[in-house]
């Protein structure tokens, strides 16, 4: 089967440093897969590279079988692929509603018109809704981003990134900044998603990854170190030494 | 912020109408009023709903002035044609310009709506044989608007048409901010890191209201030079670009009714304190930009929809 | 061939200005992410320091140099921990409007305590008189322009490129937050390369006088020009905005010697040209 995203020799460098070198990476269709290394290992740049926020170096990059690898990144997000950020980046200015009729009218291609009101666009309204209502969000339908707490607005993160209907999903760390009885309901929201859609996402909280990921990948100074089903990852003496170790040697200090 | 979006319209009208009445001796400066609010909402769909600055508009607003100007002089007197050209023809130069205004970072769209601007101040300077250089334009006049009404010395047709013209232009605009491709535009303004990420074509969006807003901007230029009967250099110079930020920003960039009352506001005191001194009116209206920053950020109709919020109790 | 080469003097003194406006607003740019539009008041400041001294005090020309870039680097200072650093942080809209606010404040404020005319300097004879360089006679106020900016750039350099100071704002310009890490003071460091960028614009400002002439329109006259700097010697950099500096002042020169019916808009058709080609300036660097 193809796989829902693919990369061969993905590399990433910024001058002389190498933020990600030589990645092939498979991810399934409907896979729950974690992308998982230390601080600094290179997740959010392989994240970027995916996605299409920075050009990559060198490598290529398939979405269901198709490549992408010079496409810009809203060519991307129409062929698919979307993504959450590791740091919010919501329309904090405008409602929470609007911020996702927004990804639905970009998708729909309707944000050329400009002769009728969006908020009388019934489907829109009602796709957002739905969305909203999947996010436990309908009762801020109608506030600001930037009034809600910080645990909703990593859900609106989320939300916007299901309206432009995604194949595959790169979720960059959606729990970061919340205290951890909020990241559980994140998490939970997350692992609600239909079956279909591929999800590939990093994450920091171990607990939260064994439970929730099929597959994990372990990335190390920009590389894949090995990859794996949570058990065997677990039972891995290299990944406890870089990172499960050095965690612990961060805790003691 | 809906509430005075639509709640501010009709009142608006029914105080310009009121001056009519109320003050007929001051026909004049009420239809430069008008013509202002139109300039002042055309640069704000840039400023205030897309979030980018442009520091040459006028450059449009000057194209427009002329375009009526070179009409009129060449026989075509239809205040109206004049008006729907120059329209065309600022739109038009807006959309070639997109290329290199839209691109960059903001350092360089500073740099290169500023530099426009200085281009075309010196182009209109040096063309003589069209622009009549230094001198301006007046030796031309205008028909009656749509063959019916003439222009008169009292401004009373130039009033009416000048409002209905902004009439038109608000309503317009109203319409469009409050559309998909409205939205797409706060879009950009709020956060333009995301837009690519649910699959925005950001470029096609600013040039499309780059385009728009210079075209609407030259049909305020038209109407300053058919209803003053003179085009000239100051229409298109720097000076004229800072303004038309400052009644933008004061009177609350992004609100439709907030920037027109910010420009009638604007050029009101302009014509009252400049009538006194021209440099105690630069050096209070610097001081008011930069406070205007730390206080009273969205201007008038900031503050107006800062209580409401305050009122309905969020933030 | 003669006239050519003192056409040229002429655009390498006018570069060398250009130059002194435009570093303080490279650096600041660089380093705090501040679009200062008003930065050619402090240029302005320091003309009319150097006017008043000049013909109200008798003080010699050379004096007023001096005086000129300190007085305006102190009130860089004072107005920078007053009132910009506020700025910094804010979006670039509000960027432009204060400094656009600032820039006219200024000018008004020297409308209202000189006037609206042009300010006469008078130079003192030994710059007035005509020098033969390379066969050639050149006023004498363009080499010493031509000097005194080669100068003032070789110390800025040294400055930047060999002193403490100097490491820690290219630190503080690569990457601010690691500069903090390591116990850089960020805030001190933001006021004195501010009043630094002053001093100098002030001092351009003085020497400015007699070559381009003094009126309360300065700060906005030669923004165009100073942003062109700034954009294609890339922000932050000494040795990039003197390139560019030089160039634009040749170029600019040049051109209203050999096609004096277009010349004044050469360098806008050029930086139109620059834009299509490298919309993010020459040096690439987003700012």
């Amino acid at each position: 089967m193809t796989p829902a995203i693919e990369t061969e020799g993905l590399t990433l460098r910024y001058g002389h440093f190498t933020a990600v070198g030589d990645v092939s990476l498979r991810v399934e269709a409907g896979a729950r897969h974690a992308l998982i290394g230390p601080n600094g290992a290179g997740k959010t740049s392989l994240v970027h590279a995916l996605t299409g926020n920075v050009p990559a170096t060198a490598g290529r990059i398939r979405v269901a079988g198709q490549d992408v690898t010079v496409l810009s990144q809203a060519e991307r997000v129409r062929r698919g692929l979307a993504r959450t950020f590791q740091i919010n980046q919501l329309f904090r200015g405008l409602t929470v509603i609007e911020n996702v009729s927004l990804a639905i009218l970009e998708r729909e291609r309707k944000t050329r018109q400009f002769w009728r009101s969006f908020a009388a666009d019934r489907a829109v309204a009602e796709e957002a809704r739905e969305h909203l209502s999947f996010a436990h969000l309908e009762e801020m339908a109608d506030r600001p981003v930037r009034s809600l707490p910080y645990g909703s607005q990593r859900l609106v993160e989320i939300a916007i990134a299901l309206a432009t209907r995604p194949r595959v999903l790169v979720l960059d760390e959606p729990a970061a900044g919340v205290p951890a009885a909020q990241s559980e309901s994140i998490f939970e929201r997350i692992n609600a998603l239909p079956r279909d859609l591929t999800l590939l996402f990093v994450e920091h909280d171990m607990g939260l990854v064994f439970r929730f990921a099929e597959r994990i990948t372990v990335l190390v100074g920009g590389r894949i170190m090995t990859e794996g089903t949570p058990a065997e990852i677990q039972a891995d003496e290299r990944v406890r030494e870089v990172y499960l170790g050095r965690r612990g040697h961060h805790g003691a200090a | 912020m809906r509430l005075i979006r639509i709640g501010a319209g009709l009142p608006l009208l029914l105080a310009a109408v009121a001056s009519f009445f109320l003050f007929p001796e001051y026909l004049s400066l009420l239809n430069t009023l008008f013509i202002l609010a139109i300039f002042a909402l055309a640069y704000d769909l840039l400023q205030g709903h897309a979030g980018v600055v442009s520091l040459g508009h006028a450059v449009f607003f000057g194209m427009g002035a002329y375009t009526a100007a070179v009409l009129a002089a060449h026989g075509v007197t239809e205040p109206v044609v004049g008006l729907l050209a120059a329209l065309l023809l600022s739109g038009l130069l807006a959309l070639l310009l997109t290329r290199i205004v839209v691109v960059g970072n903001d350092l360089t769209r500073l740099l290169v709506t500023l530099g426009i601007g200085f281009l075309m101040l010196e182009a209109a300077n040096q063309a003589r044989w069209l622009t009549g250089g230094a001198d301006g334009m007046s030796d031309f006049t205008m028909g009656p608007v749509l063959g019916l009404f003439r222009f008169d010395f009292a401004g009373e047709t130039a009033f009416w048409y000048s409002l209905a013209a902004l009439v038109l232009v608000y309503a317009f605009l109203w319409r469009l901010t409050t559309s998909p491709f409205g939205l797409a535009l706060r879009g950009i303004r709020e956060n333009v890191r995301r837009m690519p990420a649910i699959g925005a074509p950001v470029r096609r969006h600013l040039a499309t209201a780059y385009t728009i807003s210079g075209g609407i901007a030259g049909l305020a230029g038209a109407l300053l030079a058919q209803t003053s009967n003179f085009a000239s250099l100051d229409m298109l110079g720097f000076e004229r670009s800072a303004e038309v930020m400052m009644m933008a920003t004061l009177g609350g960039t992004g609100s439709i009714p907030g920037v027109v009352l910010g420009a009638v506001g604007f050029s009101y005191l302009k014509d009252a304190l400049s009538a006194m001194s021209p440099k105690y009116w630069h050096l209070g209206i610097g001081l008011v930009l930069m406070l205007s920053v730390f206080v009273l950020r969205g201007g008038i109709a900031g503050g107006v929809s800062a209580l409401l919020r305050r009122l309905r109790g969020w933030e | 061939m003669s006239g050519l080469i003192s056409i040229l003097a002429d655009g390498i003194a006018y570069g060398m200005l250009l130059f002194l406006f435009s570093i303080g607003l490279s650096v600041t740019l660089g380093l705090m992410r501040f679009i200062n539009l008003a930065h050619g008041a402090f240029a302005m400041c320091g003309g009319y320091v150097a006017v008043v001294l000049l013909n109200g005090f008798g003080v010699p020309f050379l004096l007023t140099l001096p005086a000129a870039a300190v007085v305006t680097g102190l009130i860089g200072v004072v107005l920078e921990r007053s009132v910009i650093r506020h700025v910094y942080p804010m979006p670039e809209l509000q960027q432009v409007l204060f400094s656009i606010g600032l820039a006219f404040a200024a000018g008004a404020v020297a409308n209202i305590l000189f006037g609206p005319q042009q300010q006469p300097m008078l130079l003192p004879d030994w710059l007035t008189a005509r020098v033969g360089f390379l066969g050639v006679g050149i006023t004498g106020y363009r080499l010493f322009l031509v000097l005194f900016g080669l100068v003032a750039a070789g110390l800025l350099m040294a400055l930047f490129n060999f002193t403490l100071f100097g490491a820690r704002v290219r630190a503080a310009v690569d990457d601010r937050r690691a500069a903090e890490g390591i116990g850089i003071n960020v805030d001190r460091l933001f006021a004195l390369t501010f009043g630094l960028g002053a001093a100098f614009a002030g001092l351009g400002g003085a020497l400015a006088v007699g070559f381009l002439g003094l009126d309360p329109t300065f700060p906005f006259k030669y923004l165009v020009l100073v942003l062109m700097v700034v954009a294609i010697g890339g922000p932050g950099s000494i040795g990039g905005s003197f390139a560019a500096a030089i160039a634009i002042g040749a170029i600019d020169a040049l051109f209203k010697y050999l096609v004096p019916e277009v010349g004044n808009y050469v360098i806008y058709a050029l930086l139109v040209l620059m834009m299509i080609f490298f919309p993010r300036g020459l040096a690439g660097r987003a700012a």
